[in-house]
């Protein structure tokens, strides 16, 4: 076996090679196939303990790793904070210390505060694999996107893919922007200017301020998912105004000169940043981003325990 | 009483007096007795060879925090002073944001007892503006001042209400007191934990703008010039304040300013990768920043050196960065980091450092010390400004260990620091 091509936590793509995320992507290949056979099992992390550990609400990323763990047969226990000692006013370097004691082998993180998982990370001699960390990345659901863009266009250098809505507060935004990068892709990013930081510009963006413009200039759009509270907080002044001026309607596709294809890391709020004709139209990639998400997580697992990409490409059959 | 002690064949540095040349500092009976060479010594006086050293007055800090009633986890008046005369300080200022908070002449009376109980520096504290630091009405500035108040300050909050920051500057005028101010505009710096700009972008964490200073630092030089009051504006960060005080100063307004060190040695960049010894407030900014705040403490468009002194325990900076609290240690390096970029750079000579770091604060804030004049108090640092030591957390003095600058190599020792006379700190007695 080489060298692990990960370090020992997935943290971002910030600091990922370009080598490192396209060995990840083609990692997933055949663990698609995995999810697609009548007995969904594998043996690569047979006896390796991995602890979910979600301090925010979760629904979709959390079942995705769960069942890449399951389909590895990695023994999992989920850990929520609402009941967690989190609850009872324990430090998270408490937390991370106990479960340490227990003997695992991997942590899964999903927390509210930038930084938790890094933190983690350092604290704690297992893998750690950050599942979203306040506004700072989701390495995983970027990795996701990716893939699906390569699905779709055979290639992610040279595409142009539009991030469009609250960048500001996105750790999806974040993960995507590094990703895409590292693979070539031009990366441009739209919404209302109090959603998006000018600081962006300097990783690289482009900055669109019509969503028309972007529209009319990309290959892909990652529509983001605008939360309630970005309205209470006085950034927009409604989720009426929000969809006419930035939502992602049919009509504005219709008008663009090329066909694209519209991303979501989900959950959609239809009707505000996306249209339901659209959602569930011929532009739409979101079933399969979540479908390559579970090939994602298990190839990072995989990755993460030790696995090399030409084993898990040549061998998961075997056993 | 203490004997007399000449401090033999230093370079003294003074410059309230204009003095910076080998001589014999001979101090008496608590005062400054005579600063000449080749001075004769009384009988019992105790000789101190302090050639190839500098001596210079104790070094004043008018932004402290000691903690002390209710957080005495993190520092008491005690430890701080202790961590106080070990980095060559003299006179510490004491911010009254503890708990409870010092806004009534018995609270007031309470630290100012705790800093003549500890005889190391002169602890002077700093009442509040106002009523528990709710920024609704005044606090009972006269009495805070017969108890020993220096200032008033509702650092750590800002003043938000205009009206109440006039009344405060008119009120003062009455006792001669500054009113210093912690300026941030509450709303815009909100939920904020680092410097708005492309590092926080990076992070994912939420920025205050240099604007939430700047809103305040405007309002504040226009109030002190409607009311002729003396603003103190605290811990400058940013490069738009530095054009606004020395717009401020030009028009003849009363308005004086601090840095911390920090400030003119560091940059958002230092939080890395969410490192909470580079988490404060005001935060971290950049470079354009730093080289301007240097700049100004340089022309003296920000008066003085300021640590913002910050303890905290250390499990409570070990946390996620937005939960993980404001501020550093500063009394022990704040020397060694003005020699090192500052001095050692170019930017000002040793004895702009002494004015910025002693005599300007005594000036400005009508302090005793920051003198080696005839008669003044005997409060003298002695110090090695060649020689190097290492920030070792176990050496360090302050309950709490949280600075950016641990394990580092510095520039500057701090010899002996004498306070009315008496030797309260001896590098190679005190370990």
């Amino acid at each position: 076996m080489s060298a692990p091509l990960l370090g020992k936590d997935l943290i971002g793509l910030e600091h990922l090679t370009r080598e490192q995320v396209t060995a990840i992507l083609d990692t997933a290949e055949p663990f698609k196939e995995v999810s697609e056979r009548p007995i969904k099992k594998v043996p690569a992390l047979r006896g390796k303990t991995i602890v979910n550990l979600f301090f925010e609400a979760s629904t979709r990323t959390r079942i995705s790793f769960e069942f890449a763990e399951k389909r590895l047969s990695a023994d999992t226990v989920n850990v929520a904070s609402a009941g967690s000692s989190v609850q009872k006013g324990e430090t998270l370097v408490d937390t991370a210390r106990n479960l340490e004691a227990m003997r695992i082998d991997m942590v899964v993180i999903r927390h509210g505060s930038s930084g938790a998982a890094k933190f983690l990370g350092d604290r704690i001699r297992s893998n750690v694999i950050n599942a979203g960390d306040g506004q700072h990345e989701h390495p995983t659901q970027a990795l996701l996107d990716l893939l699906t863009l390569r699905d779709r266009f055979g290639r992610v250098e040279g595409l142009k893919v539009c991030i469009v809505g609250d960048v500001m507060h996105s750790r999806v935004a974040r993960s995507n922007i590094w990703g895409l990068t590292r693979l070539g892709a031009e990366v441009a990013v739209c919404g209302p200017p109090t959603l998006v930081p000018r600081e962006f510009t300097d990783l690289g963006v482009r900055t669109f301020r019509r969503i028309e413009e972007a529209i009319e200039w990309a290959d892909a759009l990652n529509v983001l998912r605008l939360q309630l509270e970005r309205m209470q907080a006085g950034f927009i002044p409604s989720l009426r105004e929000y969809n006419r001026v930035f939502g992602v309607t049919r009509e504005r596709l219709a008008r663009a000169s090329k066909d694209l294809i519209v991303l979501h890391p989900g959950p959609m709020n239809r009707g505000v940043e996306i249209d339901s004709d659209v959602a569930d139209g011929p532009h739409s990639v979101i079933l399969p981003q979540v479908t390559n998400g579970v090939a994602i997580r298990m190839a990072v697992l995989y990755l993460l325990a030790g696995g090399s990409p030409d084993w898990a490409a040549g061998g998961s059959d075997e056993k | 009483m203490t004997r007399p002690l000449l401090l033999r064949g230093g370079r003294v540095i003074d410059p309230a007096n204009g003095r910076d040349q080998v001589a014999d500092v001979l101090l008496e009976r608590g005062t400054v007795r005579d600063v000449g060479l080749n001075l004769g010594a009384p009988d019992d006086a105790q000789v101190i060879d302090v050639a190839g050293l500098v001596v210079a007055p104790g070094l004043i800090d008018v932004h402290v925090h000691l903690r002390e009633p209710g957080q005495e986890e993190r520092e008491t008046i005690a430890t701080g002073a202790a961590s106080a005369v070990a980095g060559g300080f003299t006179g510490i200022c004491a911010m009254p944001n503890t708990d409870p908070v010092i806004d009534n002449q018995a609270a007031v009376g309470f630290v100012k007892a705790k800093g003549e109980a500890a005889g190391l520096a002169r602890v002077y504290p700093i009442g509040c503006i106002s009523v528990g630091q709710r920024g609704e009405r005044l606090a009972e500035f006269g009495e805070m001042v017969a108890a020993g108040a220096v200032a008033v300050s509702d650092d750590g909050h800002p003043v938000m209400s205009s009206q109440l920051m006039r009344n405060a500057l008119e009120y003062a005028l009455t006792f001669g007191i500054p009113v210093a101010d912690h300026c941030e505009d509450a709303p815009l710096a909100k939920g904020g934990a680092m410097h708005e700009g492309i590092v926080a972008a990076r992070l994912g964490l939420k920025g205050i703008p240099s604007a939430a200073e700047e809103i305040h630092v405007a309002r504040d030089c226009i109030l002190s010039g409607l009311t002729g009051g003396h603003v103190h504006l605290c811990h400058m960060s940013t490069r738009g304040s530095v054009d606004l005080i020395r717009r401020a100063k030009e028009q003849g307004l009363k308005v004086t300013a601090e840095a911390a060190p920090h400030h003119f040695a560091l940059t958002h960049d230092r939080v890395g990768d969410y490192d909470t010894n580079a988490k404060m407030n005001p935060p971290l900014r950049e470079e354009e920043d730093r080289e301007a705040i240097r700049a100004a403490i340089a022309d003296g468009t920000i008066d003085c050196i300021a640590t913002d002194h910050a303890p905290h325990h250390y499990d409570a900076k070990e946390r996620e960065f937005d939960d993980a609290p404001n501020g550093i240690i500063g009394l022990e390096t704040a020397l060694s980091i003005a020699l090192q970029q500052l001095v050692r750079p170019g930017l000002i000579d040793l004895s702009t450092m002494i004015e910025r770091m002693s005599a300007a604060p005594a000036r400005l804030w009508h302090l005793p010390g920051g003198s080696l004049g005839r008669g003044q108090v005997a409060d003298v640092v002695v110090f090695d400004p060649d020689a190097t030591w290492t920030v070792d957390p176990a050496r360090i003095r302050s309950r709490s260990r949280n600075s950016p600058w641990l394990g580092e190599q510095l520039p500057g020792v701090v010899r002996w620091t004498i306070v009315g006379g008496r030797v309260v700190f001896d590098s190679q007695a005190s370990s």
